[in-house]
């Protein structure tokens, strides 16, 4: 049930984008005269039904903000006052956004514990007076009702949301380092049951509306509606707001039962949900859960459960406070801002700071279709953009078509998308041995084996039959882009753009611009990426530009590491335990083995000794005995049958290349620090030598490329939080034993000397 | 241009008398293609008096009928169309089928069309090319549907273990294949009246568009009690003279269409909706209802129609086909192909005596109704500067409908047609139009225009 929590938090959706139940999006306070006309809620009575309107004026979407619960609340008490109303509707006039929570700057103004714990405690009264109002409200749902409000929808007493694709329902506040701060901890247990409860509430996932429905969350579903005599969108709000009238006159004339009638299975259930012995099974069961994935490392999980516990086994009373308190103090933990700047990060990665690019990618050619080329062709054929896959041999394209395929099909399995829906995606995939085609194209990424020599041939190949204005991406993890370019006879058209695998799961893409790419080669780099759905960041050209440059430092002290006698399942519990989601050795395997060794003596080349530390032979001597990790079956693990367990031949090859551990730096949190620093020192080299441009684009790069510990908000938040100085100590004792591996760079040092300095903006 | 300047001179002059926009849509080196007759067998609900039967027997019936009605030699047919949906499997083609039972020469061609509920529209269309093109000069269309048997196949994985079963050799071969079924390889596979593409049932997307045209759920009694009141009345007064009647082997002779059923608006509130549910307006009362039957119409040029010695009923004139987006729009075909017939013709919407159009549910006429009537929808779905109109219900549809009468799928669009030629005549009307909506977001309309008494 939580085996998603992990995945969640580390995996943040633009649609979270506020969670709480108030926020400042609206500072201006609207005059004593109540009259006067209301800006962000509109009552409209219509006979015996008052239909009230959110809409937030300021904003494209709709947040409870404090001029919104204001309003909200004057307006609640006419409702309430007026006997010629017998029930209300409530519904946003936002085309696909209900109520999307609060603005989180809201939460990071506050300056104490007490203080959060009083906005929730306001909430929590707001969302209970609705909850006993005397006459019954109708939630009508269309887009996204998240955070606070699905509290607010959850406090009313009847739901009906459209079936859109933007409806969804869903609790994101853990992925933010909170929990659900107005009754959501209280109602929601009672509403769908603890195991859905928990599984919203510890993933922070979105409920798309059949499974609302279905799980009890929602009472009706509305149909959206196609074009009429106005816009679809706006005849859909219209007709939802049609049936939620119907509903709520009929719970007033007792036609519309509140609760829904249970069959023997739900009965049946109920009643074994209500034993405490039971509910104690759960709890023990998903605090294991959750235990086992975050490693302890993230405290709003448990919180949840505590205030899930307190409420069920104490009361209402005991429920609300510990929500309340819990919310307080979760606020404050530097988890929890380190998730919220992440947040932050992410949607900055979602902009295009190069503006738009004179010419949009219709026509994408992919030269490669392996992993990397496949899986980008995936991405691109799914938001309408021709794609052309081109690749040498009839085998490679074969299964490189075929990958597009599943990863689509798999998506019709799951019903996000339907038969149909798939084969119109991949009517704009055409897969070609040659270069038909290639005179329309507006941008070529190759994906072909990392060589610069066929990287060249490519590249002239290409130049050969593209028009002029087409742009030429290379996708690397390593090999620097002017050297690539320096084939070209236009390097202003070309870039790189480096993939994560697999492309359609990793979100990350990073891009590679060189003194010579053009800002509108970068713009269009840019806005293809975003259009993927992708978070992206743009670097400067370099041997491992970014993200390779930081990973492989750490991976020589992790060989260096297994080298001292340490196992690969110890290494993997040593970092996975730190917060990466992945363990060293087993990230080793799915990068390949090979690969990382090309990796590491390319760099090794580029930097010299910093990068040294573990032997390069002992990878080399792996790949020659065919532990190219998990593709070849074998790594430090092998893989048979979905089981992973140690290659015992490793011990040998380690053996040979043994070294003597020095017990000063060789517990387990040195090992955890001397991985940890070297990938720190080198990302904040990245940002001394201008590789990155901010440090938030840092960060963004080391959590969704790299999977670095995303409660620590990636490695410039953890120099902050950790303290520069307390790192450049640390890093001293291992420069003491190691050498030069460990040398602070100059800008970490800058920061040690003086504790006011920081890479990101001071949050309270 | 000279040409031009006299049509134009013809436009004026017309206005001047407050007349047609037009006297006829005869052109100069198109040939005039003509209408001599058109039958139908009774529609009956299906699983009433037809339920024993096969397709090629309702459509060999309707053949006859026509044979009988008009008297034209049978070998005098250059070729024979069939339109239909839901096939037979055993008689795929059921064009030739019928037609070799109904007496015709075995000389003569036949090949069958499908195109959902313009599956007939389509065969008509095809023989109006075939007599333009020279090809032929006489040719019978029409279209079948039969509701009461429908192909229900085995799963797929039954089929498949089913076609191993023949290839395998041994009997232990066999003997495993025949242990490999499980209970959910006998689920049966039902056709259902979806859209493949949404997976949306018909009746669905109807309640969709009624909802999003605003058209309420009285609206759409009110047109439904008038379709089945007209159908009444015309059947009543013996307007429905295209019907021949039927000695169903075995049972009665059926000369009456079944499912005319006037009802009251109070028994039809009472219905709950059929296919969104529980807010939904589309009850089974407001739709049209699963119905066997078959049409035939005999087409043939002027001159060979004129050359046998018939008067012939109606000219066929321009015709298109439209298709739009399967969800939202998957049964506004006419409101897109109506403003295109009439361009086509150079007519206007006021220029229409007769207005026939396929009713598939009171919903989808009624916001067809609308959408033509909206000149926002004609500019911003349908790229056009203004609205068409909405056709005046006093010329529309008067003696009953798909609603009433019954909407055997693939015969349908004959029936319209020939209710237009009947209607002109008995109304004096000039120009009459056809329109349809069918499944897959598609639509035709077509023109015809009286033949002069």
């Amino acid at each position: 049930m939580v085996t998603r929590a992990v995945a969640a938090l580390s995996r943040f959706t633009i649609r979270a984008r506020c969670i709480l139940f108030a926020g400042p999006s609206s500072r201006h306070i609207s005059v004593a005269s109540s009259i006067m006309a209301r800006s962000h809620v509109n009552c409209e009575i219509k006979g015996d039904v008052a239909v009230i309107r959110i809409s937030d004026p300021n904003s494209k979407v709709n947040t409870l903000s404090l001029q919104m619960q204001k309003e909200m609340t004057e307006v609640m008490d006419e409702v309430w006052g007026n006997s010629a109303i017998k029930c209300v509707v409530m519904i946003s006039s936002k085309p696909g956004c209900f109520i999307a929570g609060a603005d989180i700057n809201m939460i990071q103004a506050c300056k104490s514990t007490e203080e959060v714990t009083r906005l929730s405690q306001e909430g929590q009264k707001i969302f209970e007076k609705i909850e006993k109002s005397p006459k019954p409200i109708v939630a009508a749902i269309n887009g996204s009702c998240l955070g606070g409000g699905l509290e607010f929808a959850i406090a009313c007493q009847y739901r009906v949301a459209t079936k859109s694709k933007t409806t969804v329902l869903g609790t994101p506040e853990v992925m933010l380092g909170l929990l659900p701060g107005a009754g959501g901890t209280q109602r929601l247990p009672k509403m769908i049951g603890l195991p859905n409860a928990f599984d919203m509430m510890l993933t922070g996932r979105n409920i798309r509306a059949d499974k609302a429905k279905k799980m009890g969350l929602v009472h009706q579903l509305v149909d959206t509606l196609g074009p009429g005599l106005k816009s679809p969108e706006e005849r859909t709000i219209e007709y939802l707001e049609e049936v939620a009238i119907d509903c709520a006159r009929g719970i007033v004339n007792k036609k519309l039962a509140l609760t829904k009638e249970m069959n023997m299975m739900q009965k049946i259930q109920d009643h074994v949900m209500s034993y405490s012995f039971v509910q104690n099974r759960i709890y023990s069961t998903v605090e294991k859960k959750v235990l086992k994935q975050t490693k302890g490392l993230y405290p709003a999980p448990m919180k949840i459960i505590e205030c899930v516990k307190a409420g069920m086994e104490q009361g209402p009373d005991a429920g609300y406070l510990a929500e309340s308190q819990n919310f307080g103090k979760l606020a404050m933990t530097p988890e929890s801002k380190a998730l919220v700047g992440l947040y932050h990060g992410q949607v900055a990665c979602k902009k295009n700071r190069f503006g738009v690019p004179e010419k949009e990618v219709k026509t994408l050619a992919i030269l490669g279709a392996g992993l990397i080329g496949a899986g980008i062709a995936q991405v691109t054929v799914e938001k309408s953009i021709n794609t052309i896959l081109k690749d040498i041999t009839e085998e490679a394209l074969n299964q490189g078509q075929h990958q597009v395929y599943k990863g689509l099909n798999d998506k019709t399995k799951k019903k996000s998308i339907t038969s149909f829906e798939r084969d119109s995606i991949l009517s704009n995939l055409t897969g070609q041995l040659d270069y038909s085609g290639f005179e329309k194209a507006d941008m070529v990424i190759e994906a072909v084996f990392e060589d610069l020599a066929i990287k060249h041939k490519v590249l002239k190949e290409v130049e050969a039959v593209i028009p002029p204005n087409c742009v030429f991406a290379s996708n690397t993890a390593a090999l620097a882009i002017k050297d690539i370019a320096a084939a070209s006879k236009r390097p202003e058209k070309v870039v790189g753009m480096h993939y994560f695998s697999p492309v359609d799961k990793m979100q990350l893409l990073e891009i590679i611009t060189t003194d010579k790419t053009s800002k509108d080669t970068t713009a269009s780099a840019v806005a293809l990426g975003l259009k993927q759905g992708k978070v992206v960041i743009v670097v400067g050209d370099g041997p491992g530009f970014y993200t390779t440059r930081c990973l492989a430092p750490m991976l020589a002290e992790a060989v260096r590491v297994l080298q001292e006698g340490v196992d690969p399942k110890k290494l993997d519990s040593l970092t996975t335990g730190f917060g990466f989601p992945v363990g060293a050795a087993t990230l080793a395997d799915k990068l390949g083995i090979d690969v990382a060794a090309h990796m590491a003596e390319n760099l090794g080349k580029a930097f010299g000794s910093r990068f040294g530390g573990g032997n390069l032979e002992l990878l080399k001597t792996m790949v020659a005995k065919g532990f190219k990790g998990r593709k070849s079956g074998k790594g430090f693990y092998v893989y048979q049958s979905g089981l992973k367990d140690i290659n015992p031949e490793l011990k040998e090859i380690v053996e040979s290349y043994n070294m003597m551990p020095t017990p000063a730096v060789s517990s387990d949190s040195d090992v955890q620090y001397r991985l940890i620093s070297r990938f720190v020192n080198e990302a904040v080299l990245c940002l001394q030598e201008g590789i990155l441009t901010n440090p938030v684009e840092g960060d963004i790069g080391a959590v969704f490329g790299l999977g670095f510990p995303p409660f620590l908000g990636g490695p410039f938040r953890f120099v902050d939080n950790f303290g520069a100085d307390k790192l450049v100590e640390k890093m001293k004792t291992f420069e003491e034993v190691f050498g030069n591996q460990f040398t602070p760079c100059q800008l970490l040092l800058d920061h040690a000397k003086d504790p006011s300095r920081k890479f990101h903006r001071l949050i309270h | 241009m000279k040409k031009q300047m006299g049509r134009s001179w013809a436009a004026l002059m017309t206005l001047f008398l407050k007349s047609k926009s037009k006297k006829t849509l005869s052109k100069t080196g198109v040939k005039n293609i003509v209408l001599v007759d058109g039958v139908r067998t009774p529609f009956l609900q299906s699983g009433t008096t037809y339920a024993d039967l096969m397709p090629h027997d309702l459509a060999r019936t309707a053949l006859q009928g026509l044979l009988n009605r008009t008297g034209i030699p049978k070998d005098a047919v250059d070729y024979i169309i069939y339109g239909t949906v839901i096939q037979e499997v055993k008689t795929s083609n059921v064009a030739r089928e019928a037609a070799l039972g109904a007496g015709f020469s075995d000389r003569i061609p036949a090949h069958t069309v499908t195109m959902a509920c313009i599956s007939s529209n389509q065969a008509m269309t095809t023989a109006v090319g075939m007599i333009a093109a020279g090809q032929c000069d006489a040719v019978v269309a029409g279209g079948v549907e039969f509701m009461s048997d429908v192909p229900i196949r085995h799963s797929r994985k039954m089929r498949k273990t089913m076609l191993s079963l023949n290839k395998a050799k041994t009997l232990g071969a066999r003997l495993a294949l025949l242990g490999s079924i499980r209970p959910a390889h006998l689920a049966p596979e039902l056709p259902a009246v979806a859209e493949f593409s949404t997976e949306e049932t018909m009746g669905h997307s109807a309640d969709r568009l009624a909802a999003a045209f605003g058209v309420s759920r009285r609206e759409q009694d009110e047109y439904a009690l008038r379709s089945h009141s007209l159908a009444k009345r015309a059947q009543d007064e013996g307007l429905l003279s295209d019907v021949v009647g039927f000695k169903v082997p075995g049972k009665d002779i059926v000369s009456k269409d079944n499912g005319i059923r006037p009802s009251s608006m109070e028994q039809m509130a009472k219905l709950k909706p059929a296919f969104v549910k529980p807010h939904g307006t589309v009850t089974a009362a407001n739709s049209s209802y699963l119905t066997d039957g078959a049409s035939a119409v005999l087409i043939m040029s002027e001159e060979k129609a004129l050359a046998l010695g018939y008067k012939p009923k109606a000219y066929l004139r321009d015709f298109v086909y439209v298709s739009q987006d399967p969800k939202d729009q998957l049964l506004l075909g006419p409101s897109y192909a109506t403003p295109k017939v009439l361009e086509r013709s150079g007519l206007k919407l006021a220029d229409i005596d007769v207005f026939e159009f396929h009713e598939a549910f009171a919903g989808q006429i009624l916001s067809n109704l609308k959408a033509m009537d909206s000149d926002w929808f004609a500019k911003t779905y349908m790229g056009r500067t203004s609205k068409v109109g909405s056709p005046p219900l006093d010329k529309f549809n008067l003696w009953g409908g798909s609603l009433s009468l019954g909407h055997p799928f693939g015969a349908t669009g004959c029936r319209l047609v020939t209710t237009v030629a009947h209607r002109l005549k008995k109304e004096g009307g000039q120009y009459g139009l056809v329109a349809a909506c069918a499944a897959g977001g598609q639509g035709h309309a077509m023109v015809i225009e009286a033949y002069p008494q």
